[in-house]
């Protein structure tokens, strides 16, 4: 395409033949793979399903309702949803009031909008007096080419400071799906990284159910683990499938409850002679990574672990595709950094 | 001085008759019509994009840009630049185009928007754009930024001012009233804040989300000299931009500029469509696009 400027020739620029089209950044960009069987909006419909069993859930988003899978309980529940305007303070101040009435709010924005400018309101006025308060955050880690705006890469190290939080990251659409009812039923405040949109589907080739607070081993493997949670379970699945033709054998352990991390049935995996590596969307500083660490060291396990995580610096923009091959999480740049492990 | 004082001295809301000389508005005018241009070159790149707000916004960037900062296109750091601030970094698209036109980003980089690599991503950040002053696309941060700008400015003796570019949806967040009243307390003449009021935010139209209106008696309210205007009137803009300058001068409070208008303005194709905050328009409608905005500039140009 022809650039004009000060005399803006029209037609010429209709008649240069195009050029290779550029990768480009969609705020709401989807990382499942072309052809990938996925699911619609499956938090929309999981909360749906689980207000029409319990009268209490209601549901609140600030601005963000179409863009975070909620616009689907606003209209199957208009009376039970309440806007809140582009004001995040106000948004999870109420949803604490709203829980505090005997309500159980399930309130939705971005990740970066909840855990960088609600903290305060989050921790003081829903943790401290452990109320059911649901924070569902989208646009977890890096799932959108925006820019670190809305990019947020450290919002499970933010969270996971929050005593009282349960902190859920979940791969696919069933595990949003079975999740948001037992959200719903448990005591005190969740933050649910949400995947949204067309969500693939993925754990339903396994033999698995999502327990909040369990980690599931979902494939075994001799040479290598992979503890994972989030997109990056999917990820770790499909490059333990590429390993497969370099003789490579690859356990994968998923966990979806970051906090409280289930220790014990991790570390029975990484004690173990295999290469360990934990797999996250989320930067390397306080996410899954250090979880495992931190549960590694107490444990007293002398045991090495391999991180593949996003850097710890503030990311670029650019298309989704590009960036998750540029800081690594893209499946080959995993199977080449486990070969490069494995020497 | 006592603020109450400084709240006492003009009458609020009065817009003052100023002339503004037909050269400037088809100055100001012609620049608008460029940038419209841009807008659209850079988002048929994308197919989608935040068109409409880069149009609606078209007349008060070239009127900020082409008329009231000081600024040396050569030189984006030049110290004793006037700092206009994009607190709404969605509107980045519109915030190129008028840099484009300034001379400060090339004509030629524009079709990289938002492209891999690009200096032109399609959030605003200083980090990669010439003449980009802030980050923004978290919204509601840019006038806390712009207030410590202008006590900075001030405080080492320089007569740079500060302009904020704010969306009506940018009123919902509570940092901005926040900022608002720290402007007033510490008398910052040397700031002036616009905000395009579209009544359309992300989940529909504002008065929907979260109603902010009525908005001229807030901003009054915090002490900011105020002035409502049709932001797509070049002549209006002018000489509220004139007014806000001669209010600064004599009383040092904070101007608010409040500007009405059009998504997708200057485009019948698109100030239309239902479906306006994130715009997806098809291939063949961008030349239609392009030829309602000559045709509605020239026919505006001859009358």
């Amino acid at each position: 395409m022809s650039t004009t400027t000060e005399a803006p020739d029209t037609a010429a620029a209709a008649a240069t033949p195009a050029k290779p089209k550029l990768k480009t950044s969609a705020m709401i960009a989807s990382f499942a793979d072309p052809g990938q069987k996925t699911s619609n909006a499956p938090f929309g419909h999981a909360l749906v399903k689980a207000a029409q069993e319990n009268d209490k859930i209601v549901g609140l988003t600030a601005d963000l309702g179409k863009y975070t899978d909620m616009h689907i309980f606003a209209k199957a529940f208009p009376e039970r949803f309440f806007q809140m305007g582009m004001a995040e303070q106000l948004l999870f101040g109420a949803a604490a009031g709203l829980a505090e009435s005997g309500l159980v709010p399930f309130a939705s924005t971005y990740s970066v909008f909840a855990a960088r400018r609600a903290y305060d309101f989050l921790c003081l006025d829903a943790a401290e007096p452990n109320l059911n308060v649901n924070i569902v955050g989208g646009l977890p880690g890096l799932t959108t080419g925006y820019g670190p705006s809305h990019q947020a890469t450290e919002d499970m190290a933010i969270f996971r400071g929050m005593p009282n939080l349960t902190i859920v990251d979940p791969c696919d659409s069933i595990d949003i799906e079975q999740a948001v009812p037992q959200l719903a039923a448990s005591e005190g405040p969740t933050y649910l990284r949400l995947l949204r949109g067309n969500v693939p589907t993925v754990l339903d080739e396994y033999d698995y159910t999502f327990e909040l607070g369990k980690a599931k081993v979902l494939r075994g493997g001799n040479d290598v683990v992979f503890i994972s949670s989030g997109l990056m379970t999917m990820r770790a699945l499909q490059a333990a499938k590429a390993l497969e033709a370099h003789n490579v054998d690859v356990a994968v352990v998923h966990t979806p409850t970051i906090k409280p991390f289930d220790a014990g049935t991790v570390l029975k995996e990484i004690n173990t002679d295999r290469l360990t590596v934990t797999l996250e969307n989320h930067s390397v500083v306080g996410g899954l990574f250090e979880t495992v660490a931190s549960a590694v060291v107490t444990a007293g396990v002398g045991k090495r672990v391999v991180p593949v995580a996003l850097p710890d610096q503030f990311l670029d923009a650019g298309a989704l595709p590009t960036l998750h091959d540029r800081y690594g999480l893209a499946v080959d740049r995993i199977v080449a950094k486990v070969l490069a492990e494995l020497g | 001085m006592p603020t109450d004082t400084v709240h006492d001295a003009a009458p609020q809301g009065e817009i003052l008759q100023t002339a503004v000389s037909p050269e400037r508005v088809d100055k100001i005018s012609a620049a608008a019509y460029r940038i419209r241009h841009h807008a659209l070159t850079m988002g048929e790149v994308q197919g989608q994009g935040y068109v409409g707000q880069a149009l609606g916004a078209a007349d008060m960037l070239a009127a900020v840009y082409g008329d009231q900062l000081r600024f040396r296109p050569e030189d984006p750091r030049w110290e004793a630049r006037d700092r206009f601030l994009l607190s709404t970094g969605h509107y980045a698209i519109g915030h190129y185009a008028a840099l484009a036109e300034a001379g400060v980003v090339p004509v030629e980089e524009l079709e990289t928007y938002g492209s891999d690599y690009s200096r032109l991503p399609m959030s605003g950040m200083s980090t990669y754009t010439p003449g980009m002053e802030i980050s923004g696309g978290s919204l509601g941060h840019g006038l806390t930024i712009a207030v410590g700008l202008a006590l900075g400015l001030r405080y080492q003796g320089s007569d740079a001012r500060v302009f904020n570019f704010l969306s009506d949806g940018e009123l919902d967040e509570g940092s901005t009233w926040e900022a608002a009243m720290g402007a007033h307390h510490h008398q910052l003449g040397n700031l002036t804040a616009m905000v395009d009021i579209n009544a359309l935010q992300a989940d529909g139209k504002t008065d929907t989300v979260l109603r902010t209106e009525p908005v001229t008696e807030k901003w009054e309210s915090f002490g900011w000299y105020t002035q409502r205007v049709d932001g797509n009137d070049v002549v209006a803009l002018l000489a509220a931009f004139d007014n806000a300058a001669a209010q600064a001068a004599a009383v040092g409070r904070p101007s608010v500029i409040l500007c009405d208008t059009k998504v997708g303005r200057g485009v019948p194709l698109l100030e239309n469509r239902e479906k306006a905050h994130f715009m997806r328009i098809e291939e063949h409608e961008w030349q239609i696009c392009r030829e309602q905005l000559t045709a509605g500039y020239e026919g505006k140009a001859s009358a």
